[in-house]
Parts: C-alpha cells; structure tokens; sequence
C-alpha cells in the first residue's frame, strides 16, 4: 500500500464519482532541523531508553524478593517499582496512577494542546523512528517518492529488502523489550533463545513485534486519525486558550514567490508558497489548511518555515505556537499575550493542583500503609458451636499478609470477650489463652483457622477486636473488629 | 434522495444525500485498510464456520471438521486435574492416617480433598461445614463425640457406616424404646427426665431426681454408664455436658426415651476409595473437635470416670 499512487486526485473523491474506500496517500517526509526537531530527537531518546532500558535496571531487596527495579510479577501478582511494591489488594495505587495519568493529559492538552501525540505518543516515537530508517535506507522525500513510484528494479528489491529487515529488527527488540518488565530480564533473555521460555512469552513478542511492524512501518499517521481516540476527545478538551500550531494566514496571505514580492511591494504576504511545511509534515497535512484533526502539533512545520523566513530575511514565526484567542488579537493587529500567562491561568492551575494533590496523597499513604494486614472471615456454618462444657465457640478464617520480605513471626491477641481462649488448627483447648504465636513466610499470605472459645453466657452478637503485632521489633500491625455469636434464647 | 447529493464547501467532500432538519452528513471513504480487515475477518469466519461447531440444526448444530465440543474440552480439563493430583493423592495413600497432621503439607491437600467430597457426600444430612441439623443430624465440629473423635475413629465410621443392618463392621447399637414398649410407665420416664437434667446441670436434685436415678442405674447405666458418662464404644451419647442431638429439653428426652432415634448413617468404603474416605476423615478431624490421643471418655468432675469397658 506504500508508495501507490493516490487512486484518484482529490477531485475524483467528491460528487457522484466518490468511491467508497479511499486508498492510503504516501506520506514522505522531508528531513528538516531546528529547535522542535532537536526536542523531538531528545523526547524520543529518553522514551526510547526508558522504554528498553527500564527491565535491566538492578535493585537490591534481599535473598526473598526478585532484584529487577521494575517488574510485573503475574505469576506472584506482585508489582515491584524500585523502593516500592505493591500487592494486588493495594492496586488503587495503579488506578490513582492512571488518573494521575490522565488529567496530566488534561492538564497537557488544555495549556500545550496535542503536545503528547506530537512528542511522547508511542505511536509518534516509533513512527519517528522508522521514518529516519526510510530517510537513511530511501534517501530524503524526493528520492522516496522516486523509489515508490519507480518500477521494481533490482535497486528498489534490495531496498526495499533492507528497510523491511531494519524494520523487522526494531519490531522485535520493541517486542522483546515488552516481556522484560514480567519477568527477571537476564533469566528471561537466555530462556527466550534457548527455547525455555514460556508460550506467552513467544506469543506475546509475535504480536508485539507485528503490530510494532504494522503500526509504525505502515499504518503510521492512519493510526491517529482513523484508529486512536484520543484526537477526538483532545479536541474536546481544547479551549480557545490552549496552544495550537498555527499558521498565521493574516501574515502569510496571500501567497507569492520572493520574485513577485520584489515586483509587486505590498501585494502579498510572508508565505511563499514554497510548500516546506508540507514536505516535513509526518501526516501529510497541510497546516494552512488550519487546524484539522491530522495535526499532531509536532511543530516540524514551525522549523521548515523558520529555517525558510530566516534564509530570506524574513521575520520568522510565520508558523508558530499560537492560541486562537492570540489569533483573534494579532489578527486585529495587537500582540498576544506571552507564553508564560497563555500556561498559567485557573484551567491549568487547577488541573495542576489537582493532579498533585492525588500524587501527594498516594505517596502519603504509601509511606503510611502496614505490612502486616489482618484479614479476619467470620466461619457461618456453624456460626458458633456448642461445647460439652458449655461454652461456646466460634470459628475464624484469619489472613495474615506478611508485606514484608523477611520471615516474620507476629502475635494475635483477642480483646473485649471475656473469659475468652483462641486456638489453632496446630494448638488445642487446653493450653490455650488468648494469646496465639503465628509464624509468617516471607512476602506470603498466610491463612488460619483460628477458634475462639468464650462463656456461654453472654448477648446473642458481640463485637470484639482480634489484633495481630509483629514480635521482632516492628510493633505495627492490624486489627479487625468482628463478630462472636451465641445461641439465641431458649435454643 | 440521490438528487439531494452535493460538495460540502468546507471539506470539498460529497455528502451522502440524506438530511435531517438541515443536519448532512459527509460521504467521507473509508481507508482501504479497513476494507481488508473486513475481507479479512470474512475469510476467518469462513475457516471458523468449517472447523468448528456453527449452524445451529434442529437438534443440534453442524460439528466442525475438527470434532471440538465444550464437553470434551471439560473431560481434557478434568483429565489433567486428576493428573495433576495424581501424586499427592498417592503420597496420601501411602502415608498412615495417623501419621498425616505431622506433614503439614500431605494433611492440608488431605483436608482439602476432605472438603471436596464432603462438599458431594455428606452435607445433605451433616449441613455445610459439619454444622449438622438440630434434632436429626450431629454437628462435627463439636468436641462431643458418639463414636470417637480421633482420626482412626473418624476413618472407622465414614467406611463402616452406623447401623447398617447388612454389614457386619459397622457402627450399632440400640436403644430400647422404654416408652413404646412398656418396660417404663410415664411416671418412670419422667423420673429418669429429671434424673438426666440434674446430672446435666438443667435442674436441681429433688425427689423425682432422686427415684430416676434408682432406673437409670436399673436400666440406662449399662450403656450411658453409671455417671451418665457414655459409651463410645457402644455409641452411648454424654448425657452430662451441654451438647444434646435431639434436644435435652423435658419434651425431648421425654420423646427420645418413648421412641428413641437410632441414627442412621451410611457405610462408604464400598462407594468411594480409600483415599477419599481419609481424606474425609482428615477434613472432619480438622473442624475443630477433632481429638488428638486414641479413644478416650472425658470424666466428669470428682465422680470418677467410666472406664472403658
């Protein structure tokens, strides 16, 4: 689908002739430089290396935990990020992380726009990407357009050939790097070519490796406008305050050629019409067009036209950052107001404020959580039991979750049931008080029976307190306040 | 409405004809990728239709070449289970019964394998987690057993049944119907009632106690024992603590003694294997009154116990 002709020109797409599925035009890019170029290549940089390099970060957590820095332990269901871990019960902490995640993107897109489709979007690096690996392989734009036009020579086989494996190696290491982040990368790296590996595993890179293909080689900008969603709700979120690349159609129009300028003084505007903006766009949008949902605000645009206002001596920002409410201003002939103010106001203020307050309040609690949680199931059938001597006795589930990787050893201890004994499955009636030792496995869920025997005298339904404390220094625990149930009167 | 059909100025797109009060919408192609996609998922569902079961027929469905069924994958999932379990339930076989609680791990599998067919065999008289039915079914969480509560004993039971009149090991015992033949009158058995509720503690000494406890000693010692201790052996329930079967209400005993119960239940050796039947017994022991050493009569306090005869 690369590199066809358009199956018809634009003007064979409307009217009676329209068909009804429109072929993919080729997009080509031209290479260009300057600031946004420069971020771009350092956004992609540091996502790049995050994104590979993330899994073979090492990190000690002693003899019972794995020593990878980030790892998503499914087998364990564990979450392990640097100093933290998360258990699955804990896994609000994920959910505040995606909300965190998004209103950040409310946050991005109500003060820059479309800042993270421009520059972070997975699908924008890798496009990047491969784009510099047709540019390297294909040549820049022209010869691009050439080689997809021309016939099938030997040249063209054999290009085609190598960008297609270049291709096919970033897919597979993008693939490959996927699976790090769920088990111990080294293991997994020798397991993987040794053929130890677990099916998923393989699968998993097969999938990532033809979608990273598929995407980023071909679908490309298809992706944004047909696929993903995010356009469209970003355009909802945008307001007449947030930034825009846009093209200052007051400045630039009309379009001529420095020539007619000089003949003609006053008679045209800055642009002229030499269609840079169009060659670098990696969507193959006309931004003069306005702003349309094919602009992902990757701002090449602004460092082909600056480049080109500066080569003739022309003010440049002719395309540029741009709210549409600065528009309206210098449109009028007044001047916008500074980037600073167009960031800073109550929208992007309070989104900021809100999206710390979430952050503050998860790390808070972090440093605030147990690790040692009591989880205690009352036994419904029986819901008691009557013994010979004529207490009562009722039956507890206990969930004991040693967060800690240490072997633990803890107390659990009853509180406000009078003339009460617990047990466990390992102990007996008659030595016991009301007081048990448990010893916990590290970085484990532990579950017990528990009895808890009481007078036969005594309300129907009574609340008490069974708590647990760690015996080795670390006095923190947890406590449950639960039900002891007696017969009824009379049964 | 093809007449209606015009180029949108903003866009320079075609519109499809329709229009709802002034509201058009653009005839915009779709992506020939998606075309693709399309033809693409008919070819799937054309493999599908032939591989696997599809057109629903009048009394069942086309089969599929490849003859899956939901009831086959089940019987493959079941399969492996049993495979899976193969060694721990060997492992459980070949250990003895009373050796398991010092394997934590072997008597764990066992109590939850006990659990499992407890779930299937027992809880339609014994209720859900052993708790047993009020006046028909004993609960087997209690510390107050009719035939033994340690494991040998448990074991003995579930294989062997309680009064099955057709197998020669099992469990029995009977109580004679005082009541509805005769050997006691109404006043008898009421004396002996409130013989019994004295020495459970429900009523204090008089001289009804008193007459009873001069029959009970004639006619129920023999098996409840001369304390009223009971019989394991003989399955002769403790009538001195607190845990009734069938109620130990005036009303009650009064009933039991007239016509008394004689419980019935099951022998299962012959019905399920051995290593379910320990796996039961296991389960049952670990509900809380399971008991450590080998039989024995609790005793009751300053009276002396009754010994096993």
């Amino acid at each position: 689908m690369k590199g066809r002709e358009p199956m018809a020109s634009p003007d064979d797409l409307t009217g009676e002739n329209a068909p009804l599925y429109a072929a993919r035009k080729g997009v080509y890019p031209k290479k260009v430089d300057g600031a946004f170029r420069r971020f771009k290549w350092a956004v992609m940089g540091i996502t790049l290396a995050i994104y590979y390099g993330t899994p073979w970060i090492r990190w000690d957590r002693g003899p019972y935990a794995p020593d990878q820095a980030v790892l998503v332990d499914l087998a364990n269901r564990r979450f392990y990020m640097f100093q933290i871990e998360i258990w699955p019960h804990e896994f609000y902490y994920v959910a505040g992380l995606l909300i965190m995640a998004g209103i950040g993107l409310f946050l991005v897109t109500s003060a820059v726009g479309r800042a993270w489709c421009g520059y972070a979007c997975p699908q924008t690096v890798w496009t990047d990407l491969f784009q510099h690996v047709d540019r390297l392989v294909d040549g820049d734009r022209n010869a691009q357009i050439r080689l997809a036009n021309g016939p099938w020579t030997l040249e063209k086989v054999s290009k085609r050939t190598v960008k297609y494996l270049i291709y096919l190696t970033i897919a597979f290491w993008t693939g490959g790097a996927w699976i790090m982040y769920f088990a111990d990368a080294p293991t997994l790296t020798v397991d993987f070519w040794t053929g130890q590996a677990a099916p998923i595993a393989y699968g998993t890179v097969a999938v990532l490796t033809a979608t990273t293909f598929v995407l980023g080689g071909f679908m490309r900008e298809q992706v944004c406008i047909y696929m993903c969603p995010w356009p469209r709700i970003q355009t909802a979120m945008m307001d007449e305050k947030s930034l825009l690349v846009t093209y200052k159609d007051w400045r630039g129009e009309p379009r001529g050629s420095v020539k007619k300028a000089q003949a003609h003084p006053g008679a045209f505007g800055d642009c002229i019409d030499c269609n840079q903006c169009v060659a670098v766009c990696p969507t193959g949008i006309d931004i003069r067009e306005g702003p349309q949902i094919g602009c992902i605000t990757c701002a090449l645009c602004i460092d082909a036209c600056d480049d080109v206002m500066g080569q003739i001596g022309r003010t440049r920002g002719l395309i540029d950052y741009c709210t549409l409410d600065d528009a309206a201003v210098e449109k009028a002939g007044g001047v916008g107001k500074p980037v600073m103010k167009t960031l800073l106001r109550p929208r992007t203020l309070i989104y900021f404020g809100i999206w710390c307050a979430i952050g503050a309040a998860m790390l808070f609690s972090l440093g605030q959580r147990t690790r040692l949680d009591l989880a205690v199931q009352h036994e419904r059938s029986p819901l008691y039991v009557q013994l010979s001597d004529g207490h009562i006795r009722n039956n507890y589930t206990l969930k004991l979750r040693n967060m800690e990787t240490r072997p633990r050893r803890v107390a659990v201890t009853v509180d406000g049931l009078a003339g009460a004994a617990v047990w466990t499955e390992n102990g007996s009636r008659e030595t016991a008080t009301r007081r048990v030792e448990i010893a916990l496995a590290p970085d484990s869920v532990t579950r017990v029976k528990l009895f808890v025997a009481a007078p036969g005298e005594g309300p129907a339904r009574q609340d008490f307190t069974i708590a647990t404390r760690g015996l080795d220094g670390d006095p923190r625990g947890d406590s449950d306040i639960i039900q002891f149930d007696r017969p009824e009167a009379g049964q | 409405m093809a007449d209606k059909k015009r180029i949108d100025e903003a866009t320079g797109t075609s519109t499809v004809g329709h229009e709802w009060d002034g509201i058009e919408e653009l005839d915009t192609p779709m992506p020939r990728w998606w075309l693709w996609t399309f033809y693409a998922s008919i070819v799937w569902a054309a493999g599908y239709v032939v591989l696997y079961p599809a057109w629903p027929m009048l009394n069942s469905a086309t089969q599929g070449v490849l003859g899956w069924t939901s009831r086959g994958a089940l019987d493959r999932e079941m399969e492996a289970q049993a495979a899976r379990r193969a060694p721990i339930n060997s492992a459980i076989a070949a250990t003895a019964l009373t050796d398991l609680p010092a394997k934590p791990e072997l008597m764990q599998a066992a109590v939850q394998g006990g659990a499992a067919a407890f779930r299937v065999h027992c809880v339609q008289c014994h209720g859900a987690g052993g708790a047993g039915v009020k006046k028909l079914y004993p609960s087997l969480t209690d510390d107050d057993w009719l035939w033994g509560g340690d494991l040998a004993s448990i074991e003995y039971t579930i294989a062997h049944g309680i009064r099955n009149p057709d197998h020669k090991a099992t469990r029995t015992s009977q109580m004679p119907a005082f009541g509805r033949d005769g050997i006691l009158d109404a006043a008898q058995i009421a004396d002996v009632v409130s013989h019994v509720r004295v020495i459970s503690g429900q009523e204090k000494p008089g001289a009804a106690a008193a007459r009873g406890n001069t029959l009970f000693q004639a006619n129920c010692a023999v098996c409840h024992g001369a304390t009223g201790a009971g019989d394991r052996t003989v399955g002769a329930p403790k009538l001195t603590d607190a845990v009734w079967l069938y109620g130990g209400d005036r009303d009650s005993l009064t009933a039991t003694i007239v016509q008394p119960r004689n419980g019935v239940m099951p022998r299962w050796a012959h019905r399920i294997d051995p290593v379910t039947v320990k796996m039961l017994a296991t389960y049952v022991y670990s509900l809380g009154g399971g008991e450590k050493a080998a039989p024995q009569v609790a005793t009751d306090e300053g009276q002396g116990a009754d010994g096993q005869p």
